[in-house]
C-alpha cells in the first residue's frame, strides 16, 4: 500500500498555490516597507515642527515651514545650483570622450586596444583617497581651489572610465554589418560614428548618462576636501555639515527637508527611465 | 607585413583614444605619481613645495599608529560582513522579484529608491531613524515590547560599526539584486521546466542549477562590492566622523592628510590604502579567474 503514489484532489493544488500565493504576498510587502519607510519616514519627519517632530506619529503633519525657510535659503539655492553645473558639464564630457574612445575600444582593432580596456578598469576601481594629495596640488596649481570646476575636473577620475567601459559593451552589441558597406565605401571613422552609429546610440547614451549624472550628484569626498566655502559646495556637503548649535539642537526637520528635495528628482528620473538605467548598469557588468 | 587598411586603423583607433588617454594621465596617472611621490617626503599642505625625501619612514609612522590598524581593522569587518549579507539577501530578493509576484514593476521599481540616494542623505535620514531618544526605531521598539528604553544606536562606540554595515546594506542591496536579477534573465528558461516536471525539489535547484550558473554573475558583482566597501568613506564619515570605531582606512589616511596637513603621512597611508585594495582586487580576479576583457574576445 504505501508504495502507491499518494493522489491528492485538485481543492489541495488549489489550497497550496493559494497559500504559497499569500506567502510571497506578505514578503513582498515586507520588502516594500523596508525599501520605502525610510524614505517615507523623511517625508513625514520634514513636515513636522519642533515637539511635534519626537512625537513618532505616523502620518505627515503636512506643515511645510521647513521646506519655505529652506527654498528662502541664499546658501541651500547655491549648493543645488553648484551641484547641477557640476554633474552636467561632467557627464557632457565624460560622454563625449567615453564615446570617441569607445567607438576605438568596440571596434577599431589596434595592439594596444586591451591594455587600454584593462587600465581603464583598473582606474575604475581607484580609491579616490590615493588621488587626493596629488589631485589637492593640482587643483591649487591650476588656481580652482575652492570652486566648483574643481569637481568637474577631479571627477573625471571616476566618470570618465564607467562612461567609456559601459559605451564599449553597447558599441560591441551593434551589429557590425550596419557600417561594413562604410568601410568599402572607403568612409572615415570619424563619419561612420558621427554619421552611422551615433543616432543609434540615443538609449545607449541616456542609460550612461543618467549613471555618470548620478554618480557626479551624489559625491563627497573630493567636494568636502576641495571647497571650503558655503558659495561653492555641493548638495551632498550642505546636507553632510548642515548641524545645530548643539547636539541636543540637532535639526532634524530641516535635514529631512533638505534631503527629499535633493532626492525627488533623482528618484523622479530613475522610476521614469528604470529600464535604461538597469541596462546601463548591467552592460558593464553582465555582458562586459 | 602590415596592410594599408590595417595602418589607417591603428592610426585611427590611436586618434580616437588620445583624448581619453591625455585626460586619464592628467586626472589619474599624474596625481597618482605625486601621492607616491609625497610619501617619501616631510611635506606638509599649506606650503607642499618646501620638503625632503625622508625614505619610508611615512610608512614606519603609519605602520606604528594603533589608529590606522583600528582603521584597517574596521574596513575589513566592515566589507566582509556587510558584502556577505548584501549577496545572501541580494540574492534572495533577486529570486523573489523573478517570481510571478504580485505587484512586481512596482517592486523593481522600489528597489532602485535606496540606490538612487545620495549616501549622505540616507545617513542623514537613517541617523534619525536611529536616533536614541525620538528615533522611529527606538519608539517602535519600546512600544512594541521588545525591550523597556531604547538603544543607543549611534552614541554607543561599540553598536557603531554595526550600525555602518545596517545602514550600507540598506543602500547597496539593490545594486546586489539588479546585478543578480539580469543574470537570471538570461539563464535558459528549459532547465528549470525541466527540472520542475521531473519533480525535484526548489532547494536542490536553487543549490543544483540556479546557483552554479549565476556563479560568474555572483562573482562580479562581489568583486565590485568588494571594491567598493574597501574604500568606503562618505558612510562612516558623515554617521560618525573620524570616530575610531566606525573609521575607515579611507578616513584615516584624509584625516592625517586634510585635517593634521600632514601630506608626507597622508600620501603613506593612501599609499597603503592603495597596495591593499590593489591586493585584494588581484586575489580576487586570481580566485575567480574573470579576466574580463578575455573572456569578451573569445
Amino acid at each position: 500500500m504505501s508504495t502507491r503514489i499518494k493522489r491528492r484532489s485538485g481543492a489541495y493544488y488549489r489550497a497550496m498555490r493559494r497559500v504559497r500565493q499569500i506567502a510571497l504576498g506578505c514578503v513582498t510587502a515586507l520588502l516594500l516597507f523596508y525599501v520605502l519607510f525610510p524614505y517615507y519616514w523623511a517625508i513625514v519627519s520634514s513636515t513636522k515642527q519642533g515637539a511635534q517632530l519626537y512625537e513618532s506619529v505616523l502620518l505627515p503633519a503636512l506643515d511645510f515651514r521647513h521646506y519655505k525657510e529652506l527654498f528662502r535659503d541664499a546658501n541651500f539655492a547655491t549648493s543645488i545650483f553648484n551641484s547641477l553645473c557640476v554633474a552636467i558639464s561632467t557627464t557632457a564630457l565624460s560622454l563625449g570622450l567615453g564615446t570617441l574612445a569607445a567607438y576605438a575600444l568596440g571596434r577599431l582593432n589596434f595592439p594596444e586596444r586591451r591594455s587600454l580596456l584593462l587600465t581603464v578598469l583598473m582606474i575604475s576601481i581607484f580609491p579616490q583617497v590615493v588621488v587626493l594629495s596629488g589631485m589637492f596640488e593640482l587643483i591649487r596649481w591650476f588656481g580652482l581651489y575652492n570652486r566648483v570646476w574643481s569637481l568637474v575636473f577631479a571627477y573625471l577620475i571616476f566618470t570618465l572610465p564607467f562612461t567609456t567601459w559601459v559605451l564599449t559593451s553597447f558599441i560591441r552589441e551593434f551589429p557590425r554589418e550596419l557600417e561594413e558597406a562604410a568601410i568599402m565605401d572607403g568612409c572615415s571613422h570619424w563619419r561612420i560614428l558621427t554619421s552611422i552609429l551615433l543616432p543609434l546610440m540615443g538609449p545607449a547614451l541616456v542609460s550612461t548618462g543618467l549613471l555618470a549624472f548620478i554618480l557626479a550628484w551624489n559625491e563627497f569626498l573630493f567636494a568636502l576636501t576641495f571647497t571650503l566655502t558655503e558659495g561653492s559646495r555641493t548638495v551632498p556637503v550642505a546636507i553632510g555639515l548642515l548641524a545645530g548649535n548643539s547636539r541636543y539642537e540637532y535639526p532634524f526637520g530641516p535635514i529631512m527637508a533638505a534631503s527629499v528635495t535633493v532626492t525627488l528628482p533623482l528618484i523622479a528620473l530613475v522610476l521614469f527611465f528604470q529600464r535604461k538605467i538597469v541596462a546601463g548598469l548591467t552592460a558593464g557588468a553582465v555582458k562586459g | 607585413m602590415k596592410t594599408r587598411l590595417e595602418r589607417r586603423e591603428h592610426r585611427s583607433g590611436l586618434l580616437f583614444v588620445a583624448p581619453l588617454i591625455a585626460v586619464l594621465i592628467l586626472v589619474a596617472g599624474w596625481p597618482l605619481a605625486r601621492t607616491l611621490y609625497f610619501s617619501l617626503t616631510d611635506a606638509y599642505l599649506d606650503d607642499s613645495a618646501n620638503h625632503v625625501l625622508v625614505g619610508f619612514s611615512n610608512f614606519v609612522e603609519v605602520a606604528g599608529d594603533p589608529v590606522w590598524w583600528r582603521a584597517v581593522r574596521n574596513t575589513l569587518i566592515f566589507t566582509t560582513i556587510s558584502v556577505a549579507i548584501e549577496t545572501v539577501l541580494g540574492l534572495a530578493i533577486a529570486l523573489l522579484v523573478h517570481q510571478a509576484i504580485p505587484g512586481r514593476g512596482l517592486v523593481r521599481a522600489a528597489i532602485l529608491v535606496p540606490w538612487a540616494m545620495p549616501v549622505v542623505v540616507s545617513t542623514k535620514i537613517w541617523e534619525w531613524m536611529l536616533n536614541d531618544q525620538f528615533g522611529v526605531v527606538n519608539r517602535a521598539i519600546v512600544g512594541l515590547g521588545f525591550a523597556d528604553h531604547g538603544v543607543a544606536w549611534t552614541a554607543n562606540g561599540s553598536l557603531l560599526l554595526g550600525v555602518v554595515i545596517f545602514i550600507d546594506v540598506w543602500m547597496t542591496t539593490p545594486f546586489m539584486v539588479l546585478l543578480i536579477l539580469a543574470g537570471l534573465q538570461i539563464l535558459p528558461e528549459e532547465i528549470f521546466e525541466a527540472a520542475e516536471v521531473d519533480g525535484i525539489p526548489w532547494w536542490k535547484r536553487l543549490w543544483s542549477i540556479t546557483l552554479p550558473l549565476l556563479a560568474p554573475t555572483i562573482g562580479v558583482a562581489v568583486l565590485f562590492r568588494v571594491l567598493d566597501a574597501l574604500r568606503m568613506f562618505d558612510l562612516a564619515y558623515v554617521l560618525a566622523g573620524a570616530n575610531v570605531n566606525a573609521m575607515t582606512m579611507s578616513i584615516y589616511a584624509r584625516d592625517r592628510l586634510i585635517n593634521n596637513q600632514e601630506l608626507g603621512v597622508g600620501s603613506a597611508a593612501s599609499t597603503m590604502v592603495f597596495l591593499l585594495i590593489a591586493f585584494v582586487a588581484i586575489f580576487i580576479v586570481g580566485a575567480l579567474r574573470l579576466d574580463r576583457s578575455g573572456a569578451t574576445e573569445r
